[in-house]
């Protein structure tokens, strides 16, 4: 068993909780002790793009504090968003004067640097390895035609990328390795519309409708995400007339494969898989 | 009789040390009409900052559980303007993002830990804001069971939040929804609606002020 320190972020205690329950199954079968991370803060959602108002990366950086209170260097997230605020901000303070400053606001505690935050993708990619992952697997999926879904915050900006800007394959890796099949998805770096969902539906409409159709061309069963926003997205935002495609994280896929039994799994992917095409 | 030098509103005073700021208040003539309540440390009312001489915190407590000492400047804040919206708790449920839908500044939240260190319960007041950004009702309601409502740490809050409002509904929503029913209340109502304790109250409100005080002081108390 190797520990693993871990930061859900919100969506995944609420909303987008398939998403943990699955991949935190999986990742015992993989042979993982996944610890959350005690007392963790919301990373903060959308990273500050603020250089002057070191408050709005004192979240963030609590959170990478914590993690170096429980001895561990490196932290796990699942969520896209997360990702993307976490890593960009652990980048942020290694700037010693912006550290300098952050720790003395947090005095009497102090953040040394230092701590890597990996996302779930990466970890399968560099760690479990597409061959252990794929030799792990406990039920097909009988080539469940999956559109692997990048979304931005994966890939953008590219300095904190997990996987090739322009040419990602990480995600249609796994996919293979856990018998699915990744089908063509040209639209897959494409943005959701993200936070319009709030303000300007019809925008967030325009491009899942768009995306929805590029997964459905490709001949996609089942559209596979890590991002919450994403997922609710494309669920809730479909415009009339375009596939109702499933929309699962990437962690439910993974613990179908796994063969976890947990109802985390969902009813969805049990759907999907009874209604897949054998053979 | 020892005595120090504390500044109320910025003047001066010298009061017996060992006074409490509430005490030391009106030793120097203050007239506590607002922010004083139960004197006990329940109420919540006797909100008050302080900073202390040649430190450049600013300390926040309860007027009458605090101390006073020598070379303190103290303020009260009998009253904390803070937003509460409408809501009918039968309308509303113990889920996710209710919390979060009456109370979007919640998700303002910096994680700066301003408020836990205002508050005098000595409260996790930042993590009960991150229980309520994540919908963890049952966990706000944990955290927050001590809160006295004095409202330091949303005076404090760079965020803005509210938080004793959020805290009341996430109580409210886990008293009404999610903690399991106590049926021995039911079964109480009942029987005092039956009139099993009339004759009791009615013995009482017949006595007279001397018999009514021996019959508290002869009271059983429960160990
Ligand atoms: S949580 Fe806030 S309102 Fe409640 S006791 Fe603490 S400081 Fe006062
Ligand atoms: S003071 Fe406000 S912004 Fe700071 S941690 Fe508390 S709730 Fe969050
Ligand atoms: S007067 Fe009630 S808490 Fe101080």
């Amino acid at each position: 068993m190797k520990t693993l320190a871990y930061f859900p972020g919100c969506a995944l205690k609420d909303q987008a909780r398939a998403d943990e329950n699955g991949t935190l199954a999986a990742l015992a079968r993989l042979g993982y002790e996944v610890r959350e991370i005690p007392r963790w803060n919301c990373c903060g959602t959308v990273y500050s793009l603020a250089q002057d108002d070191l408050m709005r990366h004192v979240g963030p950086v609590r959170n990478l504090l914590r993690v170096q209170g429980m001895g561990e260097g490196r932290v796990l997230t699942l969520c896209a968003m997360c990702y993307g605020t976490l890593s960009r901000s652990a980048r942020f303070v290694e700037d010693p004067e912006r550290l300098r400053r952050i720790n003395a606001f947090l005095a009497p505690d102090a953040y040394n640097g230092g701590v890597e935050v990996v996302h779930l993708l990466t970890l399968l990619r560099d760690e479990v390895g597409y061959e252990r992952l794929a030799a792990q697997v406990k039920r097909e999926l009988n080539g469940l035609k999956v559109a692997a879904y990048y979304g931005c915050v994966l890939l953008r900006p590219r300095e904190y990328a997990v996987d090739d800007p322009d040419g990602p394959t990480v995600m249609e890796r796994v996919v293979e390795a856990l018998g699915g099949g990744a089908v063509p998805f040209p639209e897959r770096m494409e943005c959701c519309g993200a936070y319009l969902t709030v303000t300007q539906k019809g925008v967030v409409e325009g491009r899942v409708g768009r995306l929805l159709r590029s997964a459905r061309a490709g001949g996609a069963d089942v559209v596979v995400t890590t991002c919450p926003l994403c997922q609710f997205n494309l669920e809730e935002r479909r415009p009339a007339g375009a596939p109702a495609l499933p929309v699962l994280y990437l962690g439910q896929l993974l613990a179908w494969a796994l063969g976890a039994d947990e109802p985390a799994v969902g009813a969805a992917i049990t759907g999907i898989s009874s209604g897949v095409r054998h053979g | 009789m020892d005595e120090v030098t504390v500044f109320i509103m910025g003047k001066g005073y010298r009061v017996p040390a060992g006074l409490t700021i509430m005490k030391a208040m009106e030793y120097a003539g203050y007239r506590l009409t607002r922010g004083c309540g139960c004197r006990g440390g329940y109420c919540g009312a006797c909100a008050t900052v302080y900073r202390l001489r040649g430190d450049y915190k600013l300390y926040a407590d309860l007027a009458c559980q605090t101390t006073v000492q020598d070379g303190m400047y103290i303020a009260q804040l009998p009253f904390t303007p803070a937003e509460r919206p409408a809501y009918r708790l039968e309308e509303l449920r113990a889920e996710g993002q209710t919390l979060l839908s009456l109370f979007p500044e919640l998700a303002r939240c910096v994680a700066c830990n301003t408020c836990t260190k205002a508050c005098p319960q000595k409260l996790e007041v930042m993590d009960a804001v991150q229980a309520s950004l994540r919908g963890d009702i049952p966990g706000v309601a944990e955290l927050t069971f001590d809160c006295v409502s004095c409202g330091l740490c949303t005076m404090r809050c760079p965020a803005e939040i509210s938080h004793h409002h959020v805290w009341q509904l996430a109580r409210r929503l886990n008293g009404a929804y999610l903690t399991p029913r106590a049926p021995h209340v039911a079964q109480r109502v009942a029987e005092v609606e039956g009139g099993k304790f009339r004759a009791e109250l009615d013995r009482l409100m017949a006595m007279g002020k001397e018999e009514l005080v021996a019959a508290y002081k002869a009271r059983d108390i429960e160990p």
